[in-house]
């Protein structure tokens, strides 16, 4: 962590002092300046609420809104619920991680993806599915998926 | 409390309303499975194999978090609950790898008793399995996640009983687990190896790492003992195969600790199997050892003592007992010295850690011992803990504090220059300067006497000396007080209110207070404390000195001390002597012997000729140690006895191979005067024999037998001769331990001291005023140097060091150092420093830590590569002639750099 972080999960940490049930808003507010939550921003909560680690580690890990390690500028959603899995969306994400070169779950090197996998998506009749960030994108065919990854790795 | 009634299974029944059914259920005989309930911490209901129906209640309850209610009906063991329980266990069973034909927690396993009770032998939810690799990179415990039924008490009894927080449930849903913070290593986190985790894990989650594949548990003996450590004296089990102990286990009912251990007391056995024992008789010949017989050894013995008894007098030889050793061999051994060779020149280390207390508690109360007793401090509201690092030296008692502050929202006053781990729960912190306690005290008791906290009532009826005593506490001014101490006068106030204003208010000291050159005079004020505010005579009350060793309170008990006989009889009293001429049927000396650093002083002088050492490590526990070498070096005959070949043995002409505390018979009377049985669970390696057969024998070759067919027999002898010993007897303590004064075979023993009327009569109050420690800093010494202990390592290290574990958790010498100090020497951790005193030098690596306060030096005395106390003062308390180990002066220099890179 660079000086400046500390200095902000400090900030942070002080705001809240002394307040009822300060962790969950403590850890949503570092995430989002850190933009995940490393060891040592964690370490500092749990000195600074005077809260033992484990339980710090126990809520990260509970709540799926936590990550501990960084996250890619761009969030890769690909939809294995049944019915996008009917049409072949395994296929679809064998595609984006021999393309990207990380498994499901994973950050590529340079931070511009994290791939991740859910379970229905809610737009079915696309199936198969996947979403970057906020957009949708349905019917997906293998050909398409290098296209589509290269809108995202400008700028 | 109120009561209510209730019908369980048809029988009626009242119990307490704060009682769960599940414990009323217990009370009448009725046990309920349960996986997740422990008596002894809070009860959480997650497994909910516990349920039972209550009459008028849809759902099926779990009667560990059920409360009990007036009219309420119970069935533990209808059809219903036996079908959703045996649910309970398949579902359990569905993600457990049934490894019972190698796990280690086979015989013992709770899961494996209900699966059998309850017929379940496999499950019909057959599915997915939560695998997880074995964690094991820690010395000691093994964890194995596979096998864990998230059943919570190891979270629990980490964070609710020793406070550490270390594990905790992480992950959810299926993939649920006990981890560490950040899933790290045991040793990366604030773990302290206690091991009570693993102790009510129900399963085979956690384990003992070395008992793998070394004896099912139904192969292991278990033999109730005490632990050889420290003075808290736990109950301890040795799980023993095959001569060799594979784990050491303790007992929920056990009376000092239920069933908690600290890292030494769990772990800490490996020493008794060391390879290095010693295991038969050497002589020393022109400067080397050789193997000798036990006759030849005790033959020359029994030559040379009398010939040195002929050539120069009884007084020319001096013997030091073993705090480490059983009442019936301290016993044995001032019997020995006072009446085969005719001195009372017997001593032993209690002289270097709480002769100040015998002194001084003797003189205020008329006893010199803790007045209360260690299951009270729970129950007290307000606790005083003043030079002594609880957490690490007396670590079950640390529970109790904790325990205090927990359930009973007890106020803690720490007085302590270090930043202890009690220094950090406390409430108020007085970080006063090394040595300045009377004024620290004196400062508080004028704030008592000022604004009228003191009670009036306790003074006039149970004291004396009160008018002097204020005299002299009116003289002090707070502003000069916080000048000399370094705490500022609202703390002072602050700790002075709390404590008077406290209804159960119990100190708790050790050796910040006793070794000083004013150890004496730290002691009775302490007393005067109390006394002023009638803190004493009651429950969970008290002036409480936390004895060191093992048996360091019996061994005292024994007369292991040159002025008194067993039971603190003085020598000097002719009717008290004559008694015991009478029953050992011989004449003794009438004068007071001389302490352990008078006995060195006398070899000196050449006035001792003959030293004879039981189980001590004078070359590395003597303060400025460098002399005590040269004295042990000068002595005409060295007579060491010991389990190992010790830096004190070194300088011996003959040494005596004994057994250790594992290998014998007897009983060790713990800090709280609790007088409980050691057994024997192994056979002494070689040739090693318990020391008290060992001066038997030796009592016979000088043609004065002692001989006693068991040490049952010499509690007899002891009970006979020692009116506050007088009702113990090995069968008496088969049943169960007792405290003394315990003066006829009736009397059950005593809780606490001066109910009603102190030992002495009255209380008494003694002025005592502020003087500086021997030495303090000056322009070429500039620190203050101060010695501790380390939760981890015990003493010289004798045992401790030779526990693999400890030595990989706990490794070597550390100098803590301020980092204000630091700055100024240009020093980081890690840094190789060598400290110097006026008597010599030792080297260290550098710790740089706001522990100690800046401008003191801190060590552990553990370690024979830097020995700590080559730097110590021996300039004795006056009264108690107890060194100053806390306070001398030291200069500190660079002469390495950390080879680690700074993070
Ligand atoms: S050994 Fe003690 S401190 Fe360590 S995790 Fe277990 S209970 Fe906690
Ligand atoms: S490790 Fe043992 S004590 Fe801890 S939750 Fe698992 S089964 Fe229970
Ligand atoms: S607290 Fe003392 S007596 Fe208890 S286990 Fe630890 S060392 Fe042994
Ligand atoms: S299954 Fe893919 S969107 Fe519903
Ligand atoms: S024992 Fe009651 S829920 Fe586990």
């Amino acid at each position: 962590m660079k000086t400046d972080d500390h200095v902000k999960v400090g900030q942070i940490i002080d705001r809240h002092r002394g307040e009822d049930g300060t962790l969950l808003p403590v850890l949503q507010e570092v995430q989002e300046v850190l933009g995940y939550l490393p060891e040592e921003a964690l370490v500092e909560v749990a000195e600074g609420l005077g809260l033992a680690l484990s339980r710090i580690w126990g809520v990260v890990t509970f709540y799926g809104q936590f990550h501990l390690s960084p996250r890619g500028k761009n969030t890769i959603k690909v939809c294995q619920g049944t019915a996008c899995h009917v049409r072949g969306s395994r296929r679809i994400l064998d595609k984006i991680e021999s393309v990207l070169e990380i498994q499901s779950g994973q950050t590529t090197p340079n931070l511009k993806f994290t791939l991740e996998t859910v379970r229905c998506l809610g737009t079915c009749f696309l199936a198969p599915v996947m979403m970057v960030n906020r957009d949708y994108f349905g019917k997906l065919t293998l050909d398409r998926i290098e296209g589509i990854l290269n809108q995202f790795c400008k700028g | 409390m109120r009561k209510v009634n209730l019908i369980i299974n048809g029988t009626k029944l009242t119990v307490p309303e704060d009682q769960s059914v599940l414990q009323a259920a217990q009370s009448m005989g009725i046990e309920i499975p349960h996986l997740c309930y422990d008596s002894r911490i809070s009860p959480t209901g997650a497994c909910r194999l516990c349920v039972v129906e209550v009459k008028g209640k849809e759902n099926l309850m779990a009667s560990c978090t059920l409360s009990v209610s007036e009219g309420m009906e119970v069935l533990t063991n209808s059809e219903r609950v036996k079908k959703a329980r045996k649910i309970i266990l398949e579902l359990i069973l569905s993600d457990h790898p049934l490894d019972c034909l190698t796990c280690e927690k086979s015989g013992n396993c709770e899961l494996e008793k209900y699966a059998y009770q309850l017929k379940v032998s496999s499950s019909r939810f057959l599915g997915e399995r939560s695998i997880y690799p074995i964690r094991e990179e820690n010395p000691f415990i093994s964890r194995d996640n596979s096998k864990c039924i998230l059943c919570g008490r190891c979270v629990t009894v980490c964070e609710e009983v020793q406070g550490c927080s270390v594990l905790d449930f992480s992950q959810r849903g299926f993939a649920t687990l006990i981890s560490t913070g950040l899933d790290r290593s045991l040793t990366e986190g604030p773990c302290v190896f206690c091991g009570n985790c693993l102790s009510v894990c129900p399963v085979g989650a956690l384990t003992e790492k070395g008992r793998k594949f070394e004896g099912r548990e139904w192969e292991l003996k278990k033999v109730e003992t005490v632990c050889p450590y420290c003075g808290c004296g736990c109950n301890i089990e040795l799980n023993v195969r095959n001569n060799r102990i594979i784990k050491v286990t303790s007992s929920p009912e056990s009376v000092v600790n239920q069933g908690w251990l600290c890292s030494k007391g769990k772990f800490g056995f490996e020493f008794v199997h060391s390879s290095d024992r010693l295991t038969s008789p050497l002589i020393k010949k022109e400067g080397k050892f050789y193997q000798a017989s036990w006759d030849e050894a005790l033959t020359l013995i029994s030559k040379k003592l009398p010939q040195i008894r002929r050539d120069f007098g009884p007084d020319s030889m001096a013997g030091l007992s073993s705090a480490k050793c059983t009442n019936e061999e301290n016993y044995l051994f001032q019997k020995f010295m006072r009446a085969v060779i005719g001195t009372n020149n017997v001593d032993h280390c209690a002289r270097l850690c709480h002769a100040s207390t015998v002194a001084g508690l003797a003189r205020s109360f008329g006893s010199g011992a803790m007045t209360n007793s260690i299951g009270e401090i729970e129950e007290a509201d307000c606790i005083l803990i003043t030079g002594s690092n609880t957490s690490e030296t007396h670590p079950i008692i640390a529970l109790q504090v904790k325990a205090a502050l927990r359930n009973n929202r007890a106020r803690l006053i720490v007085a302590d220059p270090r930043k202890t781990e009690m220094a950090e729960l406390a409430d108020v912190w007085l970080r006063h300067k090394p040595g300045t306690d009377v004024a620290l005290f004196n400062g508080m008791m004028k704030v008592i006497l000022k604004e009228g906290l003191l009670a009036e009532e306790f003074v006039g009826k149970r004291t004396e000396g009160f008018d002097e005593f204020t005299r002299v506490v009116k003289e002090y001014i707070l502003s000069q007080v916080e000048e000399t101490t370094g705490v500022p006068a609202d703390l002072i106030k602050e700790a002075a209110r709390i404590y008077a204003g406290s209804e159960r208010a119990t100190i708790l000291y050790a050796m910040g207070i006793t070794q000083h050159v004013s150890g004496t005079d730290n002691v009775l004020t302490l007393a005067n404390l109390a006394m002023l505010c009638g803190k004493i005579g009651k429950r969970s009350c008290g002036v409480n000195p936390l004895r060191g060793q093992n048996n360091v309170q019996g061994a005292c008990d024994l007369g292991a001390l040159p002025d008194v006989y067993p039971g603190y009889q003085p020598v000097d009293d002719i009717a008290v002597r004559r008694k015991f001429e009478e029953a050992w049927s011989t004449s003794l000396p009438d004068k007071p012997g001389l302490t352990v650093m008078e006995i060195i002083q006398a070899i000196e002088k050449d006035e001792i000729k003959a030293l004879y050492i039981m189980g001590e490590n004078s070359a590395l526990s003597d303060p400025n140690s460098s002399r005590t070498r040269a004295a042990l070096a000068k002595v005409d005959f060295l007579v060491v006895q010991d389990i190992f070949f010790t830096e004190t043995a070194d300088f011996a002409d003959v040494v005596l191979p004994a057994a250790c505390f594992a290998e014998k018979e007897g009983t060790f009377t713990n800090t709280e005067r609790r007088i409980q049985r050691v057994r024997q669970a192994l056979s002494p390696p070689g040739e090693a024999r318990a020391d008290g057969e060992i001066i038997c024998s030796l009592a016979e070759k000088m043609g004065q037998p002692m001989s006693y067919s068991s040490p049952g027999r010499i509690m007899e002898e002891v009970a006979s001769l020692t009116p506050i010993y007088g009702g113990v007897s090995f069968p008496r303590l088969e049943k169960g331990s007792l405290q003394w004064p315990c003066p006829y075979p009736e009397h059950p023993g005593t809780k606490f001291l001066h109910r009603g009327r102190f030992s002495r009569g009255l209380g008494k109050f003694h002025s005592t005023h502020y003087g500086e420690p021997a030495e303090l800093p000056d322009s070429e010494y500039p620190f203050i140097f101060s010695t501790g202990r380390t939760l981890f390592h015990w003493h010289t290290g004798t045992m401790s060091r030779r526990v693999r574990g400890l030595n990989e958790i706990y490794p070597e010498a550390l100098a803590e150092i301020h980092p204000e100090d630091a700055a100024g020497l240009g020093l980081k951790t890690g840094d190789m420093v060598e400290v110097s005193s006026r008597r010599g030098k030792v080297r260290a690596k550098a710790e740089i830590t706001d522990k100690s306060p800046p401008g003191v030096v801190f060590m552990t005395f553990h370690f024979r590569e830097a020995a700590a106390n080559i730097l110590t003062l021996d300039a004795l308390d006056p009264i108690a002639k107890i060194p100053e180990f806390k306070v001398c002066a030291v200069k500190v220099k660079k002469v390495g750099e950390s080879r680690e890179k700074l993070g």
